[in-house]
């Protein structure tokens, strides 16, 4: 076995050990004071092809599984951006990557949801409901976890918004979250607004949604309207309302948004084409996110995650298709970063799952239950509620700064 | 005998809303009223400026064909956009004049409901250019017949092998794989993209019980279903065949051989076999179940009676998926006809519906496709080939229900003046009209107010 991989066993165990003592206790202080903690999910619908995002240009199998779609090594033309001997990012993910030497990335690689499927209508439901199984949640594990959350978090009626017209499956549930979306339709008057909530107060749900809404659109900024489709980066509105919502002491804690596109089984590219731009401009709103955040970056976790990945070799067009494990990023000033989290399973054939996808060795539930506890202060005993039948999944340990 | 509750929801859940004076047509049968939609061929929408699938694809390979040949990437950006642009509002503008004015509303809903089932995305860029033609030539024709011809013609339609990438999903063992592998060293191979959702999303539904390798065999018994193209058009060694831009099975692509799939060996010989797999699936019990459950969803309820999807689906085993007889069981089920208004409408259903309640002209095609986009549901731009989502939950969010209102008033505003909307709320309502609504329309401070108060209304927001 390639002696990089043991240190990297090596390394994910002592991780696990570092936290048996102090730091938790720091931990629970912090969860019982805390509160300014900030958490941004980004949702990738389509799933996001891992090899590409995070290339392991040092796995011996990995030129020669994906051929046209391979990263050259860190140093060559368009070559991938170095992480370690192993790993790199894509050239596209360059502010990924300073954020990666600031240490304030953290790359978690080769992981996957409990799902095995290939659908990511199910796969979705999954990483969404926190479930083993799709479609056994109407509420999804960030709503509960906001509803398990101590109380001290954020100050507002609604601890969570989604940023879209409509609010994911992971986001829905029990606690109040608000939703919002950038228009460029005009603003009703006050006295329609009024009227229709009298017509409203016979239906709750409508006039709570309402309600909502006249919220969102006062936390999101003054240019509510009007400023949708003018062109720049796809995300430059969600990622402004967002760090609005975010930066507001009596705003919301945690927000979510979509991003789509990244379902690459023709024409992929390389290191430029389809998915790079997909990658280049993720890249630039997470950039802008940080710069918009200002101060609050400092206590700000974003977790950017996919149902699940791509095979590991390149399909008859050039593209990829439907595969298991991926990549998933934790980024932000609140994060210990500048390290590849990975029990990298290699890409010999006789080591991928079923002989085509990245094996998944490592439980996204196991970043969310970290992420969850030692950034928002749930408390370890509520994480059975958020992600049920998942006693056998540990937190991810120390993967914030004390 | 005359029912009032039953002929507001024959207009409103089984329809697209109603317009003045519709109620007063469907009355005396409500039931009767829907049944009589379904005879005669489906509409045919008659506007001479539309081009055909074949006619598109063919002018995008002759645009890439020119252009390759002086490496002018950036013009066949640019020459595909200026074609496919038009084409896609003219299509948009066909479509939502039929549904805004159409006297079989309950058909258009069936048709919707089907071009959401087998979904394309303009999300791709050259669907942009056939979403609309795809309808007309594979749906709308399809939807009083049987299921196996609405698949059949939609499998093997140029906008879903494009959408799905299936035109050029190369079976490894194949004349042209094998030539290539001898000639360049280089493998070609399948894209499982179009069997995987075939199977998963058009047929037996993700719990049916195939595996990976069922997906596959099955994409490699549809490898060569594919698109005509002239001269080197169609690229990468599949040189022409076929009429430019229809369906053509390319023999030199198929996969040959047995495939067994679901433990069920195909020996046929090219386009047979992936004929045979697909009369297998669409006469499979799991996709009478699938098309029941999703029929009903739409219909009756987002989690509908589990009774009422038992009924559907036998209805569509005992006739072999004939399609009428499906809309008649859904017509007889008891549970479509009670209990409140309990599903919200879709953005797409919400414009529509209030054009029909105004009789408002869709003419401005610089103006209507946008609308649909800031409601959330451009239309024909599902972010997948599962269609658009179908429950309450995926619509009704507080920034959606705003975006809605915001439109609302922009119409009362423009039309309020010409416009009663105390007069008006009766006939398009009926007997769901709601005394507080109708108190607070007659308390509007103004003609335009009073629109979008009748718009607001929840009677107006749900079906």
């Amino acid at each position: 076995m390639d002696t990089s991989l043991i240190k990297r066993r090596r390394f994910l165990q002592g991780a696990a050990l570092a936290t048996g003592g102090a730091l938790l206790t720091t931990r629970l202080l912090f969860a019982g004071t805390g509160g300014d903690a900030r958490l941004v999910v980004v949702i990738m619908r389509g799933a996001v092809d891992g090899l590409a995002a995070v290339p392991p240009y040092g796995d011996p199998d990995y030129a020669r599984l994906r051929g046209s779609l391979a990263i050259a090594a860190p140093g060559a033309t368009d070559g991938a951006l170095r992480l370690d001997n192993l790993f790199g990012l894509h050239p596209q993910l360059t502010f990924l990557h300073e954020s990666f030497a600031a240490g304030e990335f953290v790359v978690c690689h080769a992981a996957a949801t409990p799902y095995r499927d290939r659908s990511h209508f199910d796969g979705q439901d999954v990483l969404e409901s926190g479930l083993v199984v799709p479609h056994a949640a109407q509420t999804g594990w960030l709503n509960r976890a906001l509803a398990a959350a101590p109380k001290t978090l954020g100050h507002g009626s609604e601890r969570g918004v989604a940023l879209g017209s409509n609010v994911p499956l992971m986001m829905r549930g029990p606690a109040a979250v608000a939703s919002w979306a950038p228009t460029r339709l005009a603003q009703l008057d006050e006295d329609t607004l009024q009227r229709i909530a009298d017509l409203y107060s016979h239906d709750p749900m409508l006039g709570q949604r309402l309600k909502d809404a006249q919220t969102a659109d006062t936390m999101a900024g003054d240019d509510a309207s009007g400023m949708m489709g003018a062109g720049g980066n796809r995300y430059e509105e969600v990622i402004r309302a967002t760090a609005g919502f975010l930066v507001n002491d009596s705003g919301p804690r945690v927000a979510v948004f979509d991003t789509t596109g990244w379902d690459t089984h023709a024409n992929e590219g390389g290191a430029r084409g389809q998915l790079g731009n997909r990658f280049g401009a993720l890249d630039a709103a997470l950039r802008s996110l940080k710069t918009q955040l200002g101060t609050t970056w400092r206590n700000t976790a974003v977790l950017a995650v996919t149902e699940f990945g791509r095979t590991a070799a390149v399909n008859g067009t050039g593209g990829s298709d439907h595969g298991t494990g991926t990549a998933a990023f934790l980024l932000g000033g609140a994060v210990r970063g500048g390290r590849v989290l990975s029990d990298w399973p290699g890409l010999a054939t006789a080591r991928l799952y079923q002989q085509r996808d990245v094996a998944p060795t490592l439980d996204l539930r196991a970043v969310f239950k970290g992420t969850l506890m030692e950034h928002m202060g749930v408390a370890a005993s509520a994480l059975e509620s958020v992600f049920p039948d998942s006693g056998k999944v540990q937190p991810l340990r120390d993967l914030f700064r004390a | 005998m005359r029912d009032p509750t039953a002929a507001a929801i024959a207009t409103n859940r089984f329809g697209l809303g109603a317009r003045p004076g519709e109620l007063a047509t469907c009355a005396g049968d409500p039931r009767g009223w829907l049944e009589a939609q379904l005879k005669g061929a489906p509409p045919v929408i008659g506007d001479p400026t539309l081009q055909s699938t074949a006619a598109m694809v063919a002018s995008t390979d002759q645009i890439r064909a020119q252009n390759r040949a002086h490496r002018a990437v950036l013009d066949t950006v640019v020459k595909l956009g200026a074609l496919y642009r038009p084409a896609y509002v003219a299509e948009v503008m066909a479509r939502l004049r039929l549904a805004a004015t159409t006297d079989r509303p309950f058909l258009e809903r069936i048709t919707q409901f089907w071009s959401n089932h087998f979904a394309v995305s303009v999300d791709k860029a050259v669907v942009l250019g056939v979403a609309g033609s795809y309808e007309r030539e594979a749906i709308r024709p399809n939807v009083l017949g049987s299921f196996q011809d609405l698949l059949l013609a939609v499998e093997r339609h140029p906008a879903m092998l494009l959408y799905l990438d299936n035109y050029r999903s190369v079976g490894p063992d194949s004349i042209l794989a094998q030539r290539s592998l001898e000639r360049a060293g280089k493998a070609l191979g399948i894209n499982e993209n179009l069997a995987r959702e075939i199977m998963e999303l058009h047929t037996l539904g993700v719990d049916a019980g195939y595996t990976q390798a069922d997906v596959t065999a099955f994409a490699k018994v549809i490898t060569g279903w594919s698109i005509g193209a002239a001269g080197a058009a169609a690229g990468r060694g599949m040189t022409g065949g076929g009429v430019p831009g229809d369906f053509y099975f390319r023999t030199n692509i198929h996969e040959p051989g047995t495939q067994t799939v679901m433990g069920r060996r195909y020996s046929q010989d090219g386009l047979s076999q992936g004929q045979s797999v697909l009369l297998d699936l669409a006469h499979s019990k799991a996709t009478a179940q699938h098309i029941a459950t999703q029929l009903a969803r739409h219909f009756i309820a987002d989690e509908p009676p589990p009774d009422s999807v038992s009924r559907l689906a036998r209805v569509f085993n005992r006739t072999g998926g004939d399609l009428p007889a499906l809309y008649r069981a859904l017509i007889a089920e008891g549970a479509a006809w009670s209990g409140p208004l309990r599903k919200f409408k879709t953005p797409n259903d919400y414009v529509i519906s209030a054009w029909r309640a105004l009789d408002m002209p869709v003419d401005d095609a610089r103006k209507v496709p946008p609308i649909f986009a800031d409601l959330g549901q451009r239309v024909w731009s599902p972010n997948s080939p599962a269609g658009w989502p179908d429950r309450s939950a995926d619509w009704d969010g507080a920034s959606a229900l705003m975006q809605r209102l915001r439109w609302a008033d922009q119409i009362g505003q423009r039309l309020g003046a010409s416009l009663n909307a105390v007069q008006l709320a009766p006939q398009i309502l009926g007997a769901t009209l709601a005394d507080n609504t109708r108190l607070a329309l007659s308390r509007a401070a103004s003609g335009a107010q009073a629109v979008t108060l009748l718009l607001a209304a929840p009677e107006f927001m749900r079906r």
